[in-house]
């Protein structure tokens, strides 16, 4: 187990305490790409920051392969070097003049040498798509905003971390910046085997990438899953007013009319072809009766 | 951490120096400042922490927070005691070691600064404390219109003010927010030197105010979308209107100076 909650709790001292986090226990396997979902408020943002250790949980322990990260035997940098986060709108973190200083901000902090700092922010541009040369000393604030976010998430993957973290990366991207990032984060988890926590509103790009889904509702995890198996719980997820992936609710309904499809498809492509078959085989069948 | 910084602490209530008119109060406040100046005695002193003790109580502050108010200047409060016992010369002496030498006039001038500077700060915070910013505006604003004549722009003056406190919680969370983003990069920002540390607040600073001028900017549309302009032309809501009360309370805090003033 790479990383383990034990009963967390955390609760914000303000002038009416806020309990965040009710009782979550979780664990989290090297190579996981684990979809976190649930409302605003629901603790999904605490939870991602405990796991670097921004955030001290009030009550109960985490553990980063065995270690509790909270213990004085624990480097907090050295966690928060393999624990990547990538916090909502990444771009207004931009400072430096230049894009290649900014993104070798992490790199330097982890007192890397010149060299490893410079192959670095190449390996994190190349990543993140955009052309090391040209791009390098250009000054962060005047590229586009699907640019700048790109840039500010290869800074942190510069750090090479081992888990890396999101928080709601696609909020305010094009389509096309969408589907660009949404690749970026296949392409680091199949290819280079990183563990991902990805925090989204959209049904679809958890559907789609994860391999494990946790759903949390007022400081709990309520659901967690394969996308199948969590997705199947209609029912539940409406009781917290969250909705279907698009595709899957076309799936079940197709389904609930009697055509025999699989729910459990949540690309756009395989759901067509799926249909397709479904359909296929429906007026195979007809025919082949007699009349 | 930075939430723990507490400004424009207005507590909201009913008393009666809740419900005082601004004006009056933002008044009074400066009158009494004066008066704290003009007070030469221990017992005049006295007198005014007893007036202090009893607006408190009539406010029903929490004595706690009015104290927690005083932190900030404690530094100074210690410099001004530590400057005026060693450096003020005058009467017998009454502690000595090599070069260092407390006189009795340091004792009393050092007490008598350090009694100046605590009023001072307890006086004023009870305005901050039982008027909330809005109104505290307001007041400003008010009292500052006979100076327009001279071509000073009251009304900007107070709308400048009112949108400065209000973005204070919000750039807070938003410093709060880019210093988890950076640390998240492995920043630092709670060990090293003086100069380290002044360093390490670049990655925090530049982008805050790269936000503070984006939501400016934004800011200024939506008020202009909505026709703002500024100038004498504007009318209010609520305007503020002197109440009988407001008057034998100015009248009983004057009376109350000048009586003070001669001990």
């Amino acid at each position: 187990m790479l990383i383990e909650l034990e009963n967390i709790r955390h609760i914000y001292q303000l002038d009416d305490p806020v309990v965040a986090l009710d009782g979550v226990d979780l664990g989290i396997e090297r190579g996981e790409f684990i979809g976190l979902i649930g409302h605003t408020g629901s603790g999904k943002s605490t939870l991602v920051q405990l796991l670097n250790g921004l955030l001290k949980p009030s009550e109960g322990r985490i553990l980063f392969e065995g270690k509790d990260i909270n213990s004085q035997e624990v480097e907090l940098k050295e966690i928060r070097r393999r624990v990547g986060l990538v916090f909502q709108y990444p771009e207004h973190q931009l400072f430096e003049e230049t894009v290649a200083k900014d993104i070798a901000f992490g790199p330097k902090n982890a007192d890397l040498a010149e060299e490893e700092i410079d192959k670095r922010v190449r390996e994190a541009l190349d990543l993140v798509g955009l052309d090391f040369e040209s791009f390098k000393d250009r000054s962060p604030f005047n590229l586009s905003g699907g640019q700048q976010r790109r840039i500010a998430i290869a800074g942190v993957l510069a750090l090479k971390p081992e888990v890396l973290i999101l928080d709601e990366p696609m909020a305010g991207l094009d389509p096309a910046g969408r589907r660009k990032l949404l690749e970026l984060l296949r392409h680091l988890h199949r290819d280079i085997e990183m563990t991902i926590i990805l925090i989204s509103h959209r049904m679809e790009e958890i559907a789609r990438l994860a391999s494990r889904v946790l759903v949390m509702d007022r400081g709990k995890i309520i659901l967690e899953g394969r996308p199948a198996e969590v997705f199947n719980e209609r029912e539940r997820l409406k009781d917290i007013d969250l909705d279907l992936p698009v595709v899957t609710d076309i799936l079940k309904k197709l389904k609930e009319k009697g055509l025999k499809v699989r729910t459990d498809v949540f690309a756009l492509e395989d759901a067509r072809d799926e249909i397709l078959t479904a359909l296929e085989k429906q007026s195979q069948f007809r025919e082949s009766r007699p009349c | 951490m930075l939430t723990d910084i507490t400004i424009g602490q207005h507590i909201p209530g009913s008393s009666i120096i809740h419900r005082m008119d601004p004006r009056v109060k933002i008044l009074i406040t400066l009158l009494m400042i004066t008066i704290l100046f003009f007070i030469d005695t221990f017992i005049g002193y006295f007198l005014f922490l007893l007036l202090v003790v009893i607006i408190l109580l009539t406010a029903k502050l929490p004595i706690k927070r009015v104290l927690r108010g005083l932190k900030p200047v404690f530094f100074l409060v210690i410099l001004t005691l530590f400057l005026h016992l060693f450096l003020t010369r005058g009467g017998e002496v009454i502690w000595q070691w090599r070069f260092l030498r407390i006189e009795e006039a340091g004792v009393f001038t050092g007490f008598f600064m350090v009694s100046r500077i605590l009023l001072l700060i307890m006086f004023t915070s009870i305005l901050t404390l039982t008027t909330s910013p809005l109104e505290l505006t307001d007041g400003i604003e008010y009292l500052l219109k006979p100076l327009a004549r001279f071509g000073l722009p009251a009304g900007e003056l107070a709308m400048m003010m009112t949108i400065a406190l209000r973005f204070i919680p919000t750039l807070l969370e938003e410093a709060d927010k880019i210093m988890k983003a950076q640390k998240a990069r492995g920043a630092d920002f709670e060990s090293g030197n003086i100069i380290q540390r002044a360093k390490a607040l670049v990655p925090l600073l530049v982008p805050l105010f790269i936000s503070a001028f984006r939501r400016a900017d934004e800011l200024a549309l939506a008020m202009e979308s909505r026709c703002y302009r500024g100038g004498t032309s504007r009318t209010r809501l609520h305007e503020l209107k002197l109440k009988s009360t407001d008057i034998y309370l100015f009248l009983l805090a004057a009376g109350l100076a000048v009586a003070i003033s001669f001990f």
